[in-house]
């Protein structure tokens, strides 16, 4: 006899976002349903992958390094390297060089390395500050203006800084991702500020903040979950942004991803741990909601395509 | 859907004897409406009232557990969809799968990963849980290898075959530590139902699909048995993901019986390659398994499955703490600094990583302060002056050193005074708010220097 299964009947949709220019426009967003749940509702945009570009790599471990020996030093030919080799749906630019805290480049300089990175790109681009409240408004600001015309996505945009930056955004036609300290409320109080500066709700990316794997994943993922649920069963209009997880940089950070045999002889090669350690945030985090996985090994990147294609 | 406990009483005999281990047939009513018991412990009630209640009593979900004593592995007694609208019970099984075709050298190559692959993590030992035992020619050979992994591991076992008979030579060996028996198919089901009964283990069921296991479980659900785990018998992940979602929703909205039971996966039937069943492990630990399969174990990839596992079945409601204690970390000696902080275990997890990517030599004291962050705790007065300090000095931290400074979360700068008026001869430094800046802080830090100002 066969079972009477109960479908989840959702009154709401993912709004659906456009990335990019052109031939290069990546849609996501989008879906009626829990992820991968297509047994009951659409899934029109799987998952995409955002592969990482930085514009420096200190202190990275030899296995994280080794993809892009060729191009480390050489943000372009990286970018490149992500889209041509690795056929990654969009990259991410991790300006980490512009720390107040760290190296302190120059937003000029941010600028002029984001204009390289497009020129040598045709894929979409989201360009990521270093978090810092201050010199984020600043770099952020020059980076979007140099992208004018290109529709990048420019944070975090946090509750201290988000004024300047959705502005930017907004004066750039681009899309502001929306940084709240996995808080369900702050996210969604962080869009109506957005919106109420004039910004449109289709142009807000939710980022809940990342927890790697063993450092915090589960508030992320139960944060996720439980924005999403909003949004497809009480329809909530403010918290049906899609939800953009900057995993790589979290992930490869733990010691997990970090240290080798000589350190750790019982956690097994430490270039599989690195990998699966990002793979499996990566993969969990689908599961909460997840619609751009802002990734950087490719060995990893490779699990998660293979999944998102076997889950659609 | 569930009774209340008068409901339940009125079907009770009333008569308040006690057997039941509760002194009125009230109480026990109410227990029973609760979850908290069984009806069978009552012996007196009747068998048209047992009918009736049986599906009132029992949990949406039913467990099961497979093998003895500390390695039992109880699996089921789900009652959420989402982890936030309660928490998730019973944490994924992770199985390894023997064959008897493989070759010696293969299987004792498995065996030893099985009992070697272990991690320890916030004082918890992480391991794998149960061994598989497929059965591909005939009951000899099985059983051989059933004696052998028994003599091996203590860990549980899954028994797989849908032979009857050989199933019956591998109980044989193994029936009284209660392996799980894979599996009950529409064609053997009354066979596989009288081992399972005879032997008092516990019985998984095989469909072609969801609808035939649910047949197949409704047969066994009507006969009495309650430990049955179900293998809907879809084989690609997008198949299993529905088949998981559907059962889950059932049992817990319909409360559907035949579905009412923990699930099996066989990973290595999806994919032959590892790193991609341990992807289908990943999704079906968030998704809803009872027990996941996996064809090889491997630390390197085990060890992210055994934390993403840990994560999810962590209670939201009760966050996951270290315990207390002095921790070192890149081999501390006198000379080194001492840093205080709250044993919630993110908290400890963060700072230790920052610190241990530092390279620099650190003692980090955990202060038992209820599984709360820093800011929670101060505010909850479970990190204040009068808790840390006593903590210090039992600690013997005075003894490992030879200076007298302690750095402190800069989150918590104003105790620093009241907690140096406490610490005797102790200064104490504000150390940066986030864990991210410690490195820097740690590089410039030295015993005998002047009270630094912190740079937060
Ligand atoms: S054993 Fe049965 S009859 Fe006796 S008190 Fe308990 S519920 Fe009542």
């Amino acid at each position: 006899m066969p079972v009477e299964t109960v479908k989840e009947t959702y009154t709401g949709k993912v709004r659906e976002v456009v990335l990019g220019s052109g031939e290069g426009e990546v849609k996501v967003g989008g879906q009626t349903t829990m992820p991968f749940y297509t047994f009951e509702g659409d899934m029109p945009n799987k998952p995409k992958i955002a592969m990482e570009v930085y514009d420096e790599t200190e202190e990275w471990s030899d296995w994280a390094k080794e993809p892009f020996a060729d191009v480390i030093d050489d943000p372009p030919s990286w970018a490149k390297k992500c889209q041509d080799t690795y056929k990654t749906d969009m990259v991410t630019l991790q300006l980490r060089s512009t720390d107040p805290n760290g190296s302190n480049t120059s937003a000029d300089d941010a600028a002029e390395t984001t204009k390289k990175v497009l020129d040598a790109i045709d894929i979409p681009l989201i360009v990521m500050g270093s978090g810092n409240i201050e010199k984020d408004q600043e770099v952020l600001k020059k980076v979007a203006e140099v992208a004018h015309g290109k529709n990048i996505a420019i944070g975090p945009a946090q509750e201290d800084n988000y004024k300047a930056i959705a502005a930017a955004a907004m004066a750039y036609n681009h899309k502001v991702i929306a940084q709240s300290p996995v808080d369900i409320n702050i996210a969604k109080q962080l869009n109506i500020l957005i919106t109420q500066l004039g910004v449109s709700a289709d142009n807000i990316i939710m980022d809940p903040t990342t927890g790697a794997l063993g450092y915090g994943l589960e508030y992320t993922y139960t944060i996720m979950e439980r924005l999403r649920l909003a949004a497809l069963q009480q329809n909530d209009d403010m918290t049906n942004m899609p939800i953009i997880c900057d995993l790589g940089l979290e992930t490869w950070k733990t010691k997990e991803a970090k240290v080798g045999v000589d350190e750790e002889p019982t956690w097994g090669d430490p270039k599989t741990r690195a990998i699966t350690w990002e793979a499996v945030t990566a993969n969990s985090l689908m599961m909460a909601g997840a619609d751009i996985l802002v990734m950087r090994h490719p060995e990893a990147i490779k699990l998660v395509r293979n999944i998102i294609d076997s889950l659609s | 859907m569930a009774l209340s406990g008068l409901d339940i009483y009125k079907k009770l005999p009333k008569t308040n004897c006690g057997d039941c281990g509760v002194p009125t047939c009230l109480a026990f009513a109410m227990k029973l409406a609760q979850g908290q018991a069984e009806l069978d412990t009552c012996p007196h009630v009747s068998e048209e009232a047992k009918s009736e209640l049986m599906e009132s009593s029992a949990p949406p979900i039913r467990s099961a557990s497979i093998g003895l004593g500390e390695h039992a592995v109880k699996i089921g007694e789900e009652t959420v969809m989402y982890r936030h609208e309660k928490r998730f019970e019973n944490q994924t099984a992770l199985a390894l799968l023997l064959s008897d075709d493989m070759d010696d050298d293969e299987i004792n190559k498995k065996l030893e990963n099985i009992t070697k692959i272990e991690f320890e993590r916030i004082g918890l030992m992480l391991s794998a849980d149960l061994v598989a035992i497929r059965a591909t020619s005939d009951a000899a050979k099985f059983s051989a290898l059933v004696e052998k992994v028994s003599k091996a591991t203590e860990k549980g076992i899954i028994l797989v075959s849908e032979d009857p008979a050989i199933m019956q030579a591998g109980l044989k060996v193994v029936a009284d530590k209660k392996p799980l028996i894979y599996a009950a198919t529409i064609d053997n089901w009354e066979k596989m139902a009288e081992l399972a009964k005879a032997n008092n283990c516990p019985l998984a069921i095989k469909g072609a699909n969801l609808d035939e296991a649910a047949d197949v479980s409704a047969k066994l659900t009507d006969a009495g048995y309650k430990e049955l785990v179900i293998d809907s018998g879809a084989r690609d992940i997008k198949g299993i993901l529905a088949d998981q979602v559907n059962s889950r929703r059932l049992a817990l909205k319909k409360t559907f019986r035949p579905l009412g039971y923990p699930t099996i996966v066989f990973a290595n039937e999806v994919s032959d390659d590892v790193a991609m069943q341990n992807m289908v492990a990943s999704t079906l630990i968030a998704k809803y398994a009872g027990i996941v399969v996996l064809s090889e174990l491997d630390a390197a990839t085990l060890y992210p499955l055994m934390v993403e596992r840990m994560n999810i079945f962590t209670d939201p409601q009760r966050p996951m703490t270290v315990e207390e204690g002095i921790y070192e970390v890149n081999n501390p000696t006198a000379e080194s600094p001492v840093l205080v902080t709250t044993n919630f275990s993110l908290t400890y997890f963060i700072l230790s990583s920052e610190v241990e990517g530092s390279r620099v030599p650190t003692w980090i004291c955990i202060h038992d302060s209820e599984g709360l962050s820093v800011l929670t705790a101060w505010a909850a007065g479970k990190f204040v002056p009068e808790n840390i300090a006593p903590f210090l000095k039992k600690s013997g931290i005075a003894d490992k050193v030879n200076h007298k400074k302690l750095v402190i979360p800069g989150y918590v700068a104003q105790i620093s005074g009241e907690l140096e008026d406490e610490m005797g001869d102790w200064s104490v430094v504000v150390g940066p708010r986030e864990a991210g800046d410690v490195p820097q802080f740690l590089k410039t830090w030295s015993p005998a220097g002047e009270k630094e100002e912190s740079k937060v």
